[in-house]
């Protein structure tokens, strides 16, 4: 049950941002709601696919979801696209191409930066695309301010017909804190209305539409300095006043309580003369915002004196702490600060890993074994751990989608420079789905040669478990058609003798059919088809076990990377040669082991057997 | 809309908080302690700010999440040397968040260890005495085997509820409102566990204050 959909009007309780989100979209009267899943946002649609009255969808990729989500704004209902920072340079067509003609049924765009870089392949300022867009940036600081925040963009979005962004980050998104929630809205639709002059942005129609978009910044302007949102907090001690937005706000005030301090809400465009005003009724100004120092340049841009980035991190989160040092710095005074003098004590890493019984530890065992002989691109998915210990079989990683087209790229230099190499690419399905299509009928085009490695395991597995095409479900569970891959490629131009479905815990076939095609010449895919362990289609099988006595010390099951094996003891040894040896004893922990037969054609002298059998006399 | 006034507005106030880091790795329980933490201080009016800040927790790596508590909590987690009690699940992890306490902060650590693959492959060495070196750095550390006392009353899940048994002499509110909180848990979804969870609440407690008792000696 989700408790924050079914709680009343005026109820308050504790909830994540990225549930705030949601009830405020709902509250909002919204008739859409669209997104590709990503840390930290995919939760926004997962919980607003509890809420009635609300057409919610995953859609193939972020660019999809936003023009999903233009069409209803157009037809005149207020519509809601989620993704995360990196999502939205996946829209990013649609996204500079619809504000001229802007939005007709409110419009608002959520869009989840992973500041501090916790589980993303950068750590991006979304803000940018509010200057570029010419589109309004609301930035929430907590779950109350994100539930209401997103309501006032739906306001500000249909008032002057232009798509807003709500600015999230992982410290709001995250979160949970008390907001209080209220009634559905019921806004009428607005009229659709056929309008090829607004609607079709061809040349003539998009140079009449630029006037008015310069007109609605100076109308946003008005409106942001109109906005309860920008709110000066008073603060007794006028030395130092801080200018802050997001989260950062949040820390800032904990850190400094009594300097001044103007909280942005609406970020983009600037309350400008509020801001001078309050900037000269304090001796020094800092600007507290996470990443880019954007309304600090505005500011300095603008004549008004402040520090910013020359003083704080230019990367990272803002917490506490770390303004309290700057702020200290700028007033010459010095802080205790035990903490940040203490180092942390040294402990290892814990790196994720793959879990025990992925369908994805096989493919990466095998290409371990075939290290020498190719270049491996990954992507992005729990397969990226591939280029881990003890597989170190990913070579390359940029973005969704590019190990297909950047293995194609690779393979056009290397087959001059270095012909003995082979190229492999790794992709998952809910990634072959978002933009891998594209790069494989490229590849098949312009007749490249690589191996494609499609990596099936029913799911979006990275972001926790998502339906997509290729699963026949939808957001709700509900049966739809499904993707048939090898149709699919066969359709896009891959030769079917070089197209197989292979399973992942065939250990033996799945090697020789990898074998064989790495060295056939043209475009073949091998895709690979047993679920994440993780989700409902998954059936474990009876656990193994390692019979002690027999166990060589040998260590190459550990080679395959499953979690379930564990270090007993190591020993050194001398073999009959006289050459030192490292053996290394295992178990299997059979509270993990999901019995899926890998390991077993790995062990030589065949001791890992079922855990309920007896040793072999 | 209504036009902004330029008198300030009052802001939120910034007052005493309880900060309580709670760590371990994914799958063993530290997002439901968190919450049930924040609960239960929600059940006393408290504000709350609850952050997660998992690795990918599906898969291993470290999860900790930050409870704060009181009047009125602004900013969202807990920073280095400002937590009032650190709980670990696994006592590697708790070494590693061990500075986030502040120098009078107390650890309650169960003494469990899982050595990730980079540690059983021979890549990193596991610390030899972890809770030493907890001590060392001057805070008070009560480290005990939750897992065994899980295992002895009957399944290593309760591990969970024995550790919030643990701290619960320790909150800045009367241990029975975790108690009950945790036990209402159990009545609405399993109240078949309830009467075993009470028992492994009340001896995680009565652990945690024979350790306390064995060091005032
Ligand atoms: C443009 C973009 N959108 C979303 C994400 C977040 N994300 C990372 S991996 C991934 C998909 C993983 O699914 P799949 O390819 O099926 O691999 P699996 O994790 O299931 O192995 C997503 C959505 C991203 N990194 N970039
Ligand atoms: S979540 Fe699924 S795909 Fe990811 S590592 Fe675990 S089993 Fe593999
Ligand atoms: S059978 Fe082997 S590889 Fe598979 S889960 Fe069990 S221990 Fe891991
Ligand atoms: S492969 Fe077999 S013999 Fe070698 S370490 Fe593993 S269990 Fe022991």
């Amino acid at each position: 049950m989700n408790v924050i959909a079914e709680a009343p009007a005026l109820s308050r309780l504790l909830m994540s941002g990225n549930e705030a989100v949601a009830r405020g979209v709902w509250e909002a009267g919204a008739r859409v709601a669209t997104a590709y899943p990503g840390t930290p946002s995919t939760e926004i649609l997962e919980s607003l696919a509890d809420y009635p009255d609300i057409n919610v969808q995953w859609s193939v990729n972020e660019k999809v979801a936003l023009e999903v989500a233009i069409g209803a704004s157009i037809a005149g209902g207020r519509a809601f696209c989620a993704m995360k920072h990196v999502g939205l340079n996946v829209a990013a067509d649609p996204l500079l191409s619809q504000t001229l003609p802007g939005a007709n049924g409110g419009l608002v765009i959520g869009v989840a930066d992973d500041v501090g870089l916790s589980s993303s392949q950068n750590e991006q300022d979304s803000r940018y695309w509010g200057r570029f867009g010419h589109m309004p940036v609301f930035e929430p600081g907590d779950s109350q301010e994100a539930r209401d925040m997103v309501m006032e963009a739906f306001e500000v979005s249909e008032r002057h017909g232009v798509a807003a962004i709500l600015r999230l980050t992982t410290r709001v998104c995250h979160v949970k804190a008390m907001a209080e929630v209220g009634e559905r809205l019921d806004p009428p639709l607005k009229p659709f209305e056929i309008n090829p002059r607004r609607w079709v942005v061809v040349p003539v129609n998009a140079k009449a539409l630029l006037p008015n978009m310069f007109a609605r910044d100076g109308r946003l302007t008005e409106e942001s300095t109109n906005s309860p949102l920008n709110q000066e907090w008073s603060g007794s001690d006028s030395r130092l006043g801080i200018i802050a937005s997001g989260p950062a706000a949040m820390n800032a005030r904990e850190a400094c309580p009594d300097a001044p301090l103007f909280k942005l809400g609406m970020s983009h465009p600037m309350p400008l003369e509020r801001l001078k005003a309050f900037a000269a009724k304090v001796d020094k100004v800092l600007v507290v915002e996470e990443v880019e120092p954007l309304i600090e340049t505005e500011l300095k841009a603008a004549g008004v004196a402040v520090h910013g980035k020359d003083v704080l991190p230019q990367y990272g989160e803002l917490t506490a702490p770390i303004v309290r040092q700057t702020v200290a710095g700028l007033l010459g005074e010095t802080v205790p600060a035990p903490a940040l003098a203490e180092t942390a004590p040294e402990v290892f890493p814990r790196p994720p890993t793959l879990c025990a019984g992925c369908p994805h530890l096989t493919p990466f065992y095998c290409l371990s074994k075939l290290r020498k002989k190719v270049v491996i691109t990954g992507d992005i998915g729990c397969y990226t751990l591939g280029v881990g210990h003890p597989w170190n079989a990913v070579d390359t990683c940029t973005c969704m989608g590019a190990s297909i087209t950047m293995a194609h790229g690779l393979e056009a230099v290397l087959k001059e420079t270095d012909p003995s190499k082979r190229l492999v690419a790794t992709i998952g399905d809910s990634t072959f789905l978002h933009m891998g299509m594209q790069g494989l009928v490229n590849m098949v085009y312009n007749r490249a040669n690589v191996t494609l490695l499609l990596l099936d395991n029913a799911t979006v597995a990275m972001t926790g478990g998502q339906d997509h095409p290729g699963t026949g479900r939808d957001i709700h569970g509900m049966e739809t058609p499904k993707v048939d891959y090898r149709t699919l490629c066969l359709a896009l131009g891959v030769d079917e003798n070089h197209y197989h479905d292979v399973d992942p815990y065939d250990l033996p076939r799945l090697f020789k059919i990898l074998r064989t095609e790495v060295e056939a010449p043209g475009v073949s895919v091998i895709r690979t088809n047993r679920p994440c362990v993780l989700t409902d289609k998954f059936c474990n099988n009876p656990p193994l076990k390692v019979v002690d006595e027999d166990c060589t010390g040998c260590g190459n099951c550990l080679a395959v990377g499953c979690p379930a094996i564990m270090v007993t003891r190591r020993e050194t040894t001398t073999d009959n040669r006289g050459r030192e040896k490292e053996l290394t004893f295992v178990k299997i922990d059979s509270e993990f082991c999901t019995g899926c037969d890998t390991c077993v054609a790995t062990c030589g002298p065949k001791c890992i057997v079922p855990a309920t059998a007896e040793a072999t006399p | 809309m209504s036009s902004h006034t330029d008198t300030p507005a009052t802001g939120p106030e910034v007052g005493p908080v309880t900060n309580i880091l709670v760590c371990g790795i994914g799958g063993q329980g530290v997002m439901t302690a968190a919450e049930l933490l924040a609960q239960a201080a929600i059940s006393l009016g408290h504000d709350v700010k609850k952050t997660e800040v998992a690795g990918m927790a599906q898969r291993g790596g470290v999860v900790t999440s930050h409870v704060r508590f009181g009047p009125k909590v602004v900013a969202p987690a807990i920073a280095p040397g400002e937590a009032d009690l650190l709980i670990g699940f696994e006592v590697a992890e708790a070494l590693r968040w061990t500075t986030h306490l502040k120098p009078d902060g107390c650890a309650m650590v169960n003494v469990m260890r899982i050595p990730p693959l980079v540690v059983s492959g021979g890549l990193f060495p596991y610390p030899d005495d972890p809770v030493a070196q907890m001590q060392a750095s001057g805070r008070q550390v009560i480290a005990f085997d939750a897992e065994a006392i899980a295992r002895q009353l009957g399944t290593v899940r309760l591990v969970n509820t024995i550790l919030l048994g643990a701290i619960a002499d320790h909150l800045p509110f009367p241990a029975e409102v975790l108690r009950d909180t945790v036990l209402a848990g159990f009545r609405a979804r399993k109240p078949a566990l309830v009467e075993l969870n009470a028992q492994a609440f009340d001896t995680g407690r009565a652990t945690a204050r024979e350790r306390e008792m064995a060091k005032a000696v």
